[in-house]
């Protein structure tokens, strides 16, 4: 017997010497030092023999036995190694570029209006929209602003050339986006809590801060109980939430004619922190929103009874936005519609 | 409204930091966008006198000045125009922080050699010294002021540039303002006295006052001031009118500027002598009328103006501007003083006629008190008594058709809580409204407070305006801050929104960039999106006051958007452009707002993304426009058709309608090369145009329902046909689809040419085979496959290629 553990150790030696790839290794191992190898079946048998004869071939079984597997460790690392050789042969040049996925963008008052509506739509608001060419009344009317109205010199307006049998002129392009207010309330009964973003015209000569074409969100919240606390924890989130955890807001007394009381928020100017520099025009201060409690005679107008119900309602710039946080010097870029701006956001 | 402090201090005590009152000023509504502080820099300006005046040895138009400080004498050079020896003046010294006459910008001021004459410091200008802008000579100064002395001390002075509300037309007046800071403060408002001395001739022989409009004038009031004598205003006068942005002129044309700013009302003073018949008369314009105007301009007049007119002839623009006739001259000696109130309306209107604004319109406009009128009145009557050395005839002219009672106006604690969220007792409301002169009672039935709104309040009429009144006085940065507790609202609120959303960010992954570009513009854009430059479609909705040529109509396309968007881009060397637009077009409707139509427009250049190393460029075609288009669609659920088109904007036979259902969503193609051209652009473009609202439509109604994988395996079969050249695409695989089992069609080559026949072409497509229920077998596949080919060879006489 000890003389096939000696045949068995030299035909594995010769026979490993002709092994070239991993595969034929495997078949090596199961041959030689597998569960029905010669080699093992000599081990699990040793318990049969006598003692004298079990511990001379015990001995020498287990010798080649961690041999073999000495050796096959050594040509596994020898073809581990060759194998990587032959790939790093291969090798790439990882520098050159990749392959381009051509991903368009949107337009920065669209990523702006989402991110404003998104933030909105977390508190419970739903979206409301309404026409851009608008009724005189809905434009200034209803938000009680009747003709001659001093605040309307604040909206130069753009007519639309139609004209009623009286011969007035009722029909325009909408200044605010308010108007969605005044829809929403004479469609829909308290709770409401919506916003609208929209775009809004102006009768303006363009220049570095000034455009005739921009986009407004409107913002609305009418039930019982609604108060001013209400509207100064709701704005003041939405101002953490856009502009940072870290920045403080200031509310203070604003006149807007379908509010009253009306506020003005600001965030303190994050590029000087409130010591006063050309962003914010030196005041420390950013002016973000215009709000304020739903006016009585407003709310009258829409069918809803002031004596129970109360509301605020708020509005904002949205190009002001990315104007502020990314630097932008002229808000004639937005809709000249030039790639080279375009792809920035 | 320029507001300096020291002038506000005549009424009101003011004891905090100057930023501070700023600050809780701009909280309670009257912004303060600018603070300008005088004197501030002054540590080395004092009061001194000229002594002489020599002439410069070395240059023509400098002079030598020696100056007296009290001290000391200084000799400097000054190139003023206005040296006059005796005159007091402000001297810097070497040291002084100046502004530079030229530059505008702060400047140290060092020892100089003038034209070989050493000069140690200068006398200044308004302008150096920070006051105002004025740089035409130097600064004289009052002659009772000492020498010697620091010019701070009677110059210095801090002016708020205060943003008024339209709403708050009282505080277009230093007491306005004064009353604000007292609540704010906590400090008790002082009305200035306003008695005067009357002569023992009354005013009713001198000229009687009627109304014809009542309507438009609600109030007329007006004094009589005889024995005038015209000459300049004190200084004092003259440095407030100045400070707050008005020219001196005469001093009763100052004090009528001054009570203007001082009160707000505003005040016109007439010769006396050129009233004709004793009368004034308040009446609209006739239709033409003329007059010359204070400034020398002809006035054509209609019957939106309203006039104050004489026996014979107008005298004035009601609340607008006086006339040329009537305007006070160095040789007037009496003064009809005028103060009255005029109907916002008619001021706005008449002012926006005449193209002609001033300090008393835009006051008007804003809507005074007609109780001002009086109070106003007064108080200039006094000071032209005091500073004009006249007699004030005994009595005052006052017609007052307009008068309305006031009613009181109710507000709780409740009221408060309920729109502010605050527990505001009953006697701190008081308390609140009292320091803004309101006046208080309790009503005993309602358990409500009564405020009597004063006379110089007209913003407030309800409730809420008082509730406002007290959060000013309580502080704004004193509201609680709380989260909405209310009910969450019912309905969905606009489905549109998340549609569109959904539309562009498919097109973004798509590779498309949005843009957004203006609704108006003109017939000539519209044209040229025909190629025979008609306008196709419907008579656009016109501008009535366009700002310009370009933007005169309302867009009834997308197209000329993108295409001029794609033409500018490409100037600037662009390529491998894909854009898109979602916007509204507006389609006129009869008697009714336009209709509104959502519309998406997209555009693709013929360059395909830049030449990738690894992989070869071409150029984007038809099919890069229908891909995107049938993406999209398919995203949505739906299966288009796609039928010849007759737009013409689209070249022929490279076009087609979008249908779904047989109902028409769009189109896509090739821009016409004509329409191209219309806008510049060089080589083709592909254009895809989709109605989102007909689009959302259909795809609301698509049910979807999920379906299991099937289990067993699917296998492939290719075919290459050859076919006639007039078969679609289209009429081949939908035979095929046709077949049971067949759960794929797919075209993988399409050639024609070489080893083809000519009038046939060779399509290759790959089917796809698959049972739900079992595994195919390889007769089952082939006996479909077969009648497949039979069915296309009856059908197109299709042969198979080899
Ligand atoms: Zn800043």
């Amino acid at each position: 017997m000890l003389s096939q553990v000696d045949e068995v150790a030299s035909s594995a030696h010769a026979d490993l010497q002709k092994v070239t790839g991993l595969d034929e290794l495997e078949a090596w191992r199961v041959r030689y030092l597998g569960r029905k190898s010669k080699l093992i079946s000599i081990l699990r048998s040793l318990a049969a023999l006598p003692v004298d004869e079990r511990r001379d071939i015990g001995a020498r079984a287990n010798q080649v036995k961690n041999q073999l597997e000495a050796s096959l460790a050594q040509k596994k690392e020898e073809l581990d190694s060759s194998v990587n050789l032959s790939l790093t042969r291969e090798s790439i040049d990882i520098s050159l570029p990749g392959q381009p996925y051509h991903l368009g963008r949107l337009h920065p008052t669209t990523k702006t209006t989402r991110e404003i509506c998104d933030i909105f739509i977390s508190m419970g608001f739903q979206i409301a929209e309404g026409p851009e060419v608008e009724w005189e009344y809905y434009n200034f009317e209803a938000l009680n602003m009747p003709a001659e109205h001093p605040a309307r010199d604040g909206f130069a307006t753009l007519w639309v050339d139609y004209k009623t049998e009286t011969g007035a002129r009722p029909m325009l392009m909408r200044t605010h986006t308010s108007p969605v207010q005044i829809r929403t309330m004479e469609q829909v009964k308290p709770p409401i809590r919506v916003i609208a973003p929209g775009r809004v015209y102006r009768y303006e000569a363009t220049d570095a801060t000034h455009e005739w074409m921009f986009s407004q969100v409107e913002g609305l919240a009418v039930d019982k109980n609604i108060t001013m606390a209400d509207l100064k924890g709701t704005l003041f989130e939405f101002a953490r939430r856009l502009f940072g955890t870290d920045r403080k807001c200031r509310f203070r007394c604003d006149y807007f004619p379908f509010v009253e009381p009306g506020v003005e928020i600001a965030i303190d100017c994050f590029m000087c922190g409130g010591k006063g520099c050309r962003l914010c025009g030196n005041s420390g201060w950013i002016e973000i929103l215009g709000a304020g409690m739903v006016h009585p005679e407003v709310l009258r107008g829409c069918g809803i009874d002031p004596e129970v119900y109360s509301g605020f309602a708020f509005g904002m710039g949205v190009e002001r936005i990315p104007i502020l946080r990314f630097g932008i010097d002229d808000i004639r870029h937005f809709y000249s519609n030039d790639l080279r701006f375009l792809r920035q956001f | 409204m320029k507001a300096p402090l020291k002038w506000l201090k005549d009424y009101v005590e003011i004891d905090i930091p100057y930023r501070e009152l700023a600050y809780k000023l701009t909280l309670a509504g009257l912004e303060v966008s600018d603070i300008k502080v005088i004197g501030d820099s002054w540590d080395n300006v004092v009061v001194g006198k000229i002594t002489a005046v020599d002439p410069h040895p070395n240059a023509e138009r400098l002079r030598l000045a020696t100056v007296d400080l009290g001290q000391k004498q200084m000799t400097v050079v000054c190139g003023a125009p206005n040296l006059v020896v005796g005159d007091k003046i402000a001297f810097a010294s070497v040291g002084a922080t100046l502004m530079d006459g030229h530059t505008g910008k702060l400047t140290e001021l060092k020892p100089a050699k003038i034209r070989g004459v050493a000069s140690e410091g200068m006398v200044c200008s308004e302008k150096e010294l920070g006051i105002s802008d004025n740089h035409e000579g130097i600064l004289v100064l009052p002659a009772d002021l000492e020498i010697g002395k620091s010019l701070a001390d009677y110059l210095a002075d801090i002016i708020f540039d205060i943003d008024i509300t339209p709403n708050r037309a009282d505080c277009l007046s230093i007491m306005g303002i004064a009353r604000e800071v007292a609540a704010i403060t906590g400090k008790e408002f002082r009305m200035p006295d306003l008695s005067y001395k009357e002569s023992a001739r009354d005013i009713g022989s001198y000229a009687a006052v009627e109304i014809k409009a009542p309507d438009l004038c609600p109030r007329y009031c007006a004094s009589i001031i005889n024995g005038i004598k015209i000459g300049p205003s004190p200084r004092w006068m003259q440095d407030r009118l100045m400070t707050c942005g008005m020219r001196p002129i005469n001093n009763i044309v100052d004090i009528t500027n001054y009570v203007m700013l001082e009160f707000g009302q505003p005040l016109h003073a007439f010769d006396y002598k050129e009233i004709k018949g004793k009368k004034i008369i308040v009446r609209r314009a006739a239709e033409g009328e003329v007059m010359y105007t204070l400034d020398g301009a002809e006035r054509k007049l209609s019957s939106d103006n309203l006039m104050i007119a004489d026996a014979d002839r107008a005298v004035a623009v009601a609340g607008i501007m006086g006339g040329l006739s009537s305007e006070v001259t160095p040789g007037t000696a009496v003064i009809l003083l005028e103060s009255a109130n005029f109907n916002q309306a008619v001021i706005h209107k008449g002012s926006l006629n005449l193209k002609l604004s001033s300090e008393a319109s835009t006051r008007f406009e804003k809507g005074l008190n007609p109780e001002l009128a009086l109070v106003a009145l007064k108080r200039a009557t006094q000071l032209m008594a005091e500073l004009g050395g006249g007699a004030v005839a005994r009595g005052l002219i006052d017609v007052y058709p307009g008068k309305s009672a006031k009613h009181p106006v109710p507000v709780s604690s409740k009221d408060v809580a309920r729109l502010l969220g605050m527990d505001i007792q009953l006697p701190d409301i008081r308390k609140y409204l009292g320091s803004l002169g309101l006046k208080c009672s309790l009503d005993d039935k309602t358990g409500r407070i009564l405020v009597d709104i004063p006379w110089w309040r007209n913003d407030i009429g309800c409730t809420a305006d008082l509730v406002e009144e007290v959060a000013r006085v309580v502080g704004y940065d004193n509201i609680p801050t709380t989260m909405l507790s209310s009910n969450l609202p019912g309905g969905e609120g606009a489905s549109m929104v998340p549609f569109r959303q959904e539309v562009r960010d498919m097109l973004v992954a798509c590779g498309f960039q949005e843009v957004i570009t203006y609704p108006l513009t003109n017939l000539d854009t519209l044209k040229r999106l025909s190629p025979d430059l008609n306008l196709t479609g419907p008579q656009p909705l016109a501008i009535a006051n366009p700002m310009s040529r370009d933007l005169e109509l309302l867009r009834t396309s997308l197209r000329f958007g993108v295409l001029t968007v794609l033409a500018r881009n490409q100037r600037n060397r662009e390529s491998n452009i894909r854009l898109f637009e979602i916007g509204k077009i507006f389609i006129p409707r009869h008697k009714d707002l336009p209709v509104e139509q959502e519309m998406l427009c997209g555009l693709i250049d013929s360059v395909v993304p830049d030449t990738y190393w690894a992989a070869k460029s071409g150029t984007a075609d038809f099919y890069s426009a229908k891909g995107v288009v049938e993406t999209l669609l398919s995203r949505q659920g739906l299966q288009a058709t796609f039928e010849s088109s007759d737009d013409g904007a689209l070249s022929p036979g490279k076009g087609a309608d979008i249908k779904v259902n047989g109902e028409k969503l769009g189109v896509v193609g090739e821009v016409h090369p004509r329409v191209r051209a219309n806008f510049d652009i060089q080589d083709p473009v592909f254009l895809f145009e989709i109605d989102l609202d007909k689009l959302k439509a259909l795809s609301g109604k698509q049910q979807f329902i999920y379906q299991a994988a099937s289990k067993f395996p699917s296998t492939g079969r290719d075919i290459a046909l050859l076919i006639d050249e007039q078969v679609t695409y289209d009429r081949i695989a939908g035979v095929i689809s046709s077949f049971p089992l067949v759960v794929d069609v797919k075209l993988f080559d399409l050639y024609s040419g070489e080893q083809i026949p000519a009038g046939k072409k060779s399509l290759a497509f790959r089917i796809t085979y698959q049972a739900p229920d079992h595994t195919l077998t390889d007769e089952e596949v082939e006996t479909i496959q077969k009648k497949i080919i039979e069915k296309l060879a009856t059908e197109f006489d299709a042969g198979l290629r080899s």
